[in-house]
C-alpha cells in the first residue's frame, strides 16, 4: 500500500498553483517552463499509478478529519479513467492556453487558477469517499469561476455569476444529501455497495429520494436538461476555458460523480433494482435530443459546440442507465471519447477566432482553404460527434446500441438513430462551409478580423494540440481493439470491478 | 514538566503586563515589546497539550469569595486561539500604525487595552462560577469599548459611546440574574449551580436576564444594531480583534450557562436558535445591501454568529452521538469564523487603505494590483460560505450531520439559505475586482507584512478544515462543568 503516488500527484497541480500565483506576472517564461513540467509529470505519474493498478498495487491514503468522517485518496480503476483523460488532456489545454494567452493581462491568475482547476479533478477523482469527493467537487466550482470571469467584460461577469448561481446551489444539494447519506450508512467508502442495500426495504423510498436529490446535484455540471443553462452562456469564456469546461474538467465531474454515485455508492444492481435507472435513462435521452436541436439552431460557433456537449455527455449517463456491462464501457469508453473530439472542436473553434476573428458559422466559408490543418482536425472531430467510423463516436455509438439491446431498451436505438441524424444536421452544413464554400481565400469577401500571417496557418502553440487530440480520436477510434485504447480500457474496468458484483 | 497554576496565572497576566509596557515606551519601540510576546501563544499550546490527562481546576479563596476555575480542553483551544489573534492583529497595528496617520497617544493606548482584553477573555476561558465570568465579561467589554473609541472620530465617539451604553444595560441584567441565582441557590459556582439548580421559575428568569444580557453583547439578532457602526469607524485590527473574539466570548457564555442551568429546555433552546436563523438570514441580507466593504464584513459578523446559536436547539435533549457531532460542529464552526473574519477584516483594511475608496466599487483592477490582498479575502471567505476545504466547510457538515440526524428540518434550511446568501454577498465583492475596463485607481503600497499576516490567518482557517482531528479530539465530547 503506498500513500505517496497518489499525493505526489494532486501535489503536482497544487504545488504548480501556488508557485504560480507567487512568480510575478513579468516571468511568462518561467510559468510556461513550470506549466509544462507540471503538465507532463503529472501525466507520468498518473501512467506510473495505471501500471501499479493492474499489477495488483493499492495506493491510497487517509486521515480523520473528525469521528466518522475521514479524508481518503484512493486510487481504483474507475478515478484511475478519470484522472488520466484531465492529465492527458490539460497538457494539451496548457499548450493550447499558453499559446492563446501569448501577451494577455492577468495570466498569472489564469495560469493559478487553471492549476487549481485541474488539481480539483484529479481530487475528483481520487477521492475515496462521498466527503473527499465533495471538497474538491466545490473546489473545481471555486477555481472555475475566476476563468470564467477572466475577460472582465459585463457578459463574462454575468456568465460567471450564472455558472456560480447554478453550481454552487447544485454544491448545497449535493452536500445534504451527502450527508444524509452519511446519518444513514455512516462514512460510506467507494466500493461498499452492500451497505445501503442491506439497509432494509422500509429505507428504499427514502434512499430513491435521496439518489435524485444527488443526480440534481451532479446533474448541474453534467449539463443534464434542465440542468444545463449556465453552459452555454459560460461560452464568453477563453477557448482553453471553454475546452477545461466542456471536455476535461467540468462537466466531465459532473458525469464521473454520476458514476460513482450508480456504481460505487447504491451499486448498480441495487440502482436496477430500486427502478432508478430507466429514469436516467428516460432523462439521458431528452438531453440528448433537445441539446441536439438547441444546438442546430444556433449561429455561432462556440454555442452550437456548447449544446453540442450538452447532448454528448448524455450519451454517458444514458451508458449508465443501460443495466448491463455493455452499457457500462459505453459510458466509461464515451468518458474518454467525448474529451478527446470536444477538445478538438474547441481547439479549432479558437484557432478560428483567434486567427481570422470567426465567431459566426456563415463566417467560416473557404476557411479550409486558408487553414487546412485546423479544419482537417476540425473535420475528424466533427464527424466523430456524428459517430462515422473510423472516429471514436462511432465506437460509443456503437456500444451504446448493442447495450440497448442488451438492456432490452430497443427503443433507444431510436434516440441513438434521431440523434446522430441531428448530429449530421448540425456538423455537415459547418464542413461543408469549411471545405466547399468560397470564402476569403478564394478572393470572396474578407475575415472579419485577419491575424498577421504566420509561417505555420496559425500559432504551433495553437495548432499543434488541436491536431494530436484530432490524431488522438482517430487513433482511439482505428485501434480499438489493441489493448490500451479506451474502449479495451472501459472493458477492463468493468470485468475488473463490476462484472464480478453483478452477479 | 507539566503545566502548573502557576503557570496559568503568568499567561493571564503576562498581556497585561506587556501591554503597560508598550504603554509607557515610546510608541517606536512597540515592535520590540510585541518580541517578547512571541512566545505566548506557543506557551498557550504547550498548555493544551498537557491537559491530556485531563482538566486542571482549583478554587482561589479571596478572604469570603471563593473563585472557581477550570481549563479544559475546549478552554485551552479557546486561549489558544485568542493568543494566535491577539498576536497577528498586534503585529498588523504595528504595521498599520506606519501606513496610516494615528494619533500618537490614542495609538500608545492601544497597548493596555488590548492587554486587558487578553485578561478578560482568558478569564472568561477558564471562569468556573458567574463571579468571574462577570469579572472577565466586564473587562473585556470595557476594553473593547475602549479600543472602539481610540480613533476619536465624531463617528467613533457616537458609535462606541452607544456601544458602551449596550453593554452597560447587558452588564445590569446580568448583575440582576445573578443576583437571582444567589438569592435561589445561594451559591455562584457553575459545578455546584449545575447539581442544585432545579428549573423552576427563578432559575427561568434568572437565565432569562443573563441571556437577553449576553444577547445583546454577542449582536445576536435582533439585538444587533450597535455592530457594523462601530466596526465602519473603528481601526482594522480592533475590528479584526472585536468580530472574532469579543462577539464570540459572550455566545461562550451563554452555552455554558444554558448547558448547566437549563440543558432539557427545549422551548428556549429552539427559541435561540429561531433568533440565531433570523440573524443568518437578516446578516445575511444587509450584507448583500451594504455599500461599503467593512460594513459588508460587519453584518456578515452578524450572520455568521447565528450559525453558532443552532447549538441550542441540537444540544437540547439530543442524543449523545447528535449532541458530540453538534458541539464539535460549533466550536470548529467558531474557530474558523474567528480566524476567517480577522483575516478578511485585515484584507478589507488593507484594500481600503491601498484604494482610498470603502465603496465595492472601488475594488475595480485590484486582482491585478493587489492580488495578495484579494486572494486573502477570498480565502477567507471560502470559509465563511462553508466551502471546502475550510473549518466552516467541515463544521457545516457536521452541523447539517446533527440537524439531520435529530430530524431537526429548520436548520438544515437555515444552513443551506445562509451559504447562499454568503455566496452572494462575498461574490458581489470579488465580482467588482474582475471589472477590467475602468480607469487604473491610483494605488499606495501597504508593507508586505501586512498582507502576509492576513493572508497567514486565512490559510490557517482553510487548513482547519483538514486538520480539524486534532483539536476535535481534544474539545471531547459535551460537557457539564
Amino acid at each position: 500500500m503506498s500513500a505517496l503516488l497518489p499525493l505526489a500527484t494532486l501535489a503536482s497541480s497544487l504545488l504548480t498553483a501556488g508557485v504560480i500565483f507567487m512568480l510575478p506576472e513579468q516571468a511568462a517564461r518561467a510559468r510556461t517552463a513550470l506549466n509544462l513540467v507540471a503538465a507532463m509529470t503529472k501525466l507520468v505519474l498518473v501512467m506510473w499509478m495505471a501500471r501499479g493498478l493492474i499489477a495488483g498495487q493499492v495506493y491510497a491514503v487517509e486521515f480523520p478529519v473528525a469521528e466518522g468522517l475521514a479524508f481518503v485518496l484512493r486510487v481504483d480503476a474507475l478515478g484511475l479513467t478519470f484522472a488520466g483523460l484531465s492529465s492527458l488532456l490539460w497538457l494539451f489545454t496548457t499548450i493550447y492556453a499558453i499559446g492563446y494567452l501569448e501577451n494577455s493581462p492577468n495570466r498569472r491568475r489564469f495560469f493559478g487558477f487553471f492549476s487549481l482547476c485541474v488539481a480539483s479533478t484529479l481530487g475528483i477523482s481520487l477521492a475515496g469517499n462521498l466527503f473527499t469527493l465533495l471538497i474538491f467537487y466545490e473546489l473545481l466550482t471555486l477555481s472555475t469561476y475566476p476563468l470564467v470571469a477572466h475577460r472582465g467584460t459585463p457578459q463574462a461577469l454575468v456568465a460567471a455569476t450564472v455558472y456560480l448561481r447554478y453550481t454552487l446551489s447544485a454544491g448545497l444539494v449535493l452536500m445534504v444529501g451527502m450527508v444524509a447519506l452519511q446519518v444513514l450508512a455512516g462514512d460510506l467508502r467507494f466500493g461498499q455497495r452492500e451497505i445501503l442495500a442491506h439497509l432494509g426495504e422500509a429505507y428504499h423510498p427514502l434512499l430513491i429520494g435521496l439518489f435524485w436529490l444527488l443526480i440534481l446535484g451532479f446533474g448541474v455540471k453534467a449539463a443534464l436538461v434542465p440542468l444545463h443553462g449556465w453552459l452555454p452562456r459560460a461560452m464568453v469564456a477563453p477557448a482553453p476555458v471553454s475546452a477545461l469546461l466542456h471536455a476535461v474538467a467540468v462537466v466531465k465531474a459532473g458525469a464521473f460523480g454520476i458514476l460513482r454515485l450508480v456504481y460505487d455508492v447504491y451499486g448498480i444492481g441495487f440502482s436496477a433494482a430500486l427502478g432508478v435507472l430507466d429514469g436516467l435513462v428516460a432523462i439521458a435521452c431528452v438531453t440528448i435530443v433537445y441539446g441536439s436541436i438547441r444546438a442546430l439552431t444556433q449561429e455561432e460557433l462556440k454555442p452550437r459546440l456548447a449544446f453540442s456537449t450538452v447532448s454528448q455527455v448524455a450519451y454517458i449517463v444514458l451508458g449508465i442507465g443501460l443495466f448491463g456491462p455493455l452499457g457500462t464501457i459505453a459510458a466509461l469508453a464515451h468518458l474518454l471519447h467525448q474529451g478527446l473530439m470536444k477538445v478538438t472542436l474547441f481547439f479549432c473553434a479558437g484557432n478560428y477566432a483567434e486567427e481570422l476573428g470567426i465567431h459566426r458559422i456563415d463566417e467560416l466559408d473557404g476557411v479550409g482553404r486558408r487553414m487546412p490543418l485546423s479544419s482537417l482536425a476540425f473535420t475528424v472531430g466533427a464527424l466523430g460527434m456524428i459517430g462515422l467510423p473510423p472516429v471514436v463516436g462511432f465506437v460509443t455509438k456503437w456500444t451504446l446500441g448493442m447495450g440497448a439491446m442488451q438492456a432490452e431498451q430497443p427503443w433507444v436505438l431510436a434516440v441513438l438513430v434521431f440523434s446522430t441524424l441531428l448530429n449530421a444536421a448540425y456538423f455537415l452544413p459547418i464542413l461543408n462551409r469549411l471545405w466547399f464554400r468560397p470564402g476569403p481565400a478564394h478572393g470572396v469577401g474578407t475575415w472579419p478580423c485577419e491575424r498577421a500571417p504566420s509561417r505555420l496557418e496559425t500559432s504551433a502553440w495553437l495548432l499543434l494540440p488541436a491536431l494530436a487530440t484530432a490524431l488522438l480520436s482517430l487513433l482511439a477510434g482505428m485501434l480499438a481493439g489493441l489493448p490500451f485504447s479506451p474502449l479495451q480500457w472501459a472493458t477492463w474496468v468493468v470485468n475488473q470491478t463490476y462484472l464480478a458484483l453483478l452477479i | 514538566m507539566n503545566p502548573t497554576p502557576l503557570h496559568l496565572l503568568w499567561l493571564l497576566c503576562a498581556p497585561l503586563a506587556l501591554g503597560l509596557l508598550a504603554w509607557v515606551r515610546p510608541p517606536r519601540h512597540s515592535g520590540l515589546v510585541l518580541l517578547l510576546a512571541l512566545p505566548l501563544p506557543l506557551v498557550a499550546l504547550w498548555l493544551a497539550l498537557g491537559l491530556e490527562a485531563g482538566p486542571m481546576a482549583g478554587r482561589l479563596g479571596l478572604g469570603p469569595l471563593v473563585l472557581h476555575w477550570r481549563l479544559d480542553g475546549l478552554a485551552a483551544l479557546l486561549w489558544l486561539l485568542t493568543h494566535l489573534l491577539l498576536l497577528a492583529s498586534a503585529l498588523y497595528a504595528v504595521g498599520y500604525a506606519r501606513a496610516t496617520v494615528l494619533d500618537a497617544r490614542a495609538y500608545a493606548w492601544l497597548w493596555p487595552l488590548l492587554g486587558g482584553l487578553a485578561l478578560g477573555l482568558g478569564l472568561i476561558w477558564i471562569a468556573a462560577d458567574l463571579l468571574l465570568l462577570y469579572a472577565g465579561l466586564e473587562l473585556m467589554g470595557l476594553c473593547a469599548v475602549g479600543m472602539m473609541l481610540l480613533p476619536g472620530s465624531i463617528e467613533a465617539l457616537s458609535a462606541g459611546l452607544r456601544y458602551l451604553l449596550y453593554a452597560l444595560v447587558g452588564s445590569l441584567a446580568w448583575l440582576l440574574g445573578i443576583a437571582l441565582l444567589l438569592g435561589a441557590w445561594s451559591r455562584l459556582d457553575l459545578a455546584g449551580l449545575a447539581a442544585l439548580a432545579q428549573p423552576d421559575a427563578v432559575t427561568q428568569i434568572a437565565l432569562a436576564l443573563l441571556t437577553s444580557g449576553l444577547l445583546l453583547k454577542a449582536a445576536i439578532f435582533p439585538l444587533h444594531s450597535w455592530l457594523a457602526p462601530v466596526h465602519g469607524s473603528a481601526w482594522t485590527p480592533v475590528s479584526a480583534l472585536h468580530g472574532a473574539l469579543v462577539v464570540k466570548a459572550s455566545f461562550f457564555i451563554l452555552l455554558t450557562l444554558w448547558r448547566v442551568l437549563l440543558p432539557e429546555a427545549i422551548a428556549g433552546a429552539w427559541t435561540l436558535g429561531a433568533l440565531g436563523s433570523l440573524a443568518v438570514l437578516w446578516g445575511g441580507v444587509q450584507a448583500w445591501r451594504a455599500a461599503g466593504l467593512k460594513q459588508l464584513v460587519a453584518w456578515s459578523t452578524v450572520g455568521q454568529l447565528g450559525y453558532l446559536m443552532l447549538a441550542f436547539p441540537l444540544l437540547a435533549g439530543t442524543s449523545a452521538n447528535i449532541a458530540t457531532l453538534a458541539w464539535q460542529g460549533t466550536w470548529l464552526q467558531l474557530a474558523g469564523h474567528a480566524l476567517a473574519k480577522a483575516a478578511m477584516f485585515m484584507a478589507v483594511g488593507n484594500l481600503l487603505l491601498s484604494t482610498g475608496k470603502n465603496q465595492l466599487e472601488g475594488l475595480t483592477g485590484t486582482s491585478r494590483r493587489l492580488p495578495l490582498s484579494l486572494l486573502t479575502f477570498g480565502l477567507a471567505a471560502v470559509t465563511l460560505m462553508g466551502l471546502p476545504p475550510s473549518a466552516g466547510f467541515t463544521a457545516k457538515w457536521l452541523l447539517l450531520q446533527a440537524a439531520l440526524a435529530a430530524g431537526q428540518w429548520p436548520w438544515v434550511l437555515v444552513l443551506v439559505l445562509g451559504t447562499l446568501l454568503t455566496a452572494i454577498y462575498i461574490f458581489r465583492v470579488l465580482r467588482c475586482s474582475f471589472v477590467e475596463d475602468a480607469p487604473e485607481p491610483m494605488l499606495c503600497t501597504l508593507p508586505l507584512g501586512m498582507d502576509l499576516i492576513a493572508f497567514t490567518l486565512a490559510l490557517a482557517a482553510i487548513a482547519l478544515g483538514l486538520a480539524a482531528g486534532w483539536p476535535l479530539s481534544l474539545l471531547g465530547q459535551t460537557v457539564v462543568p
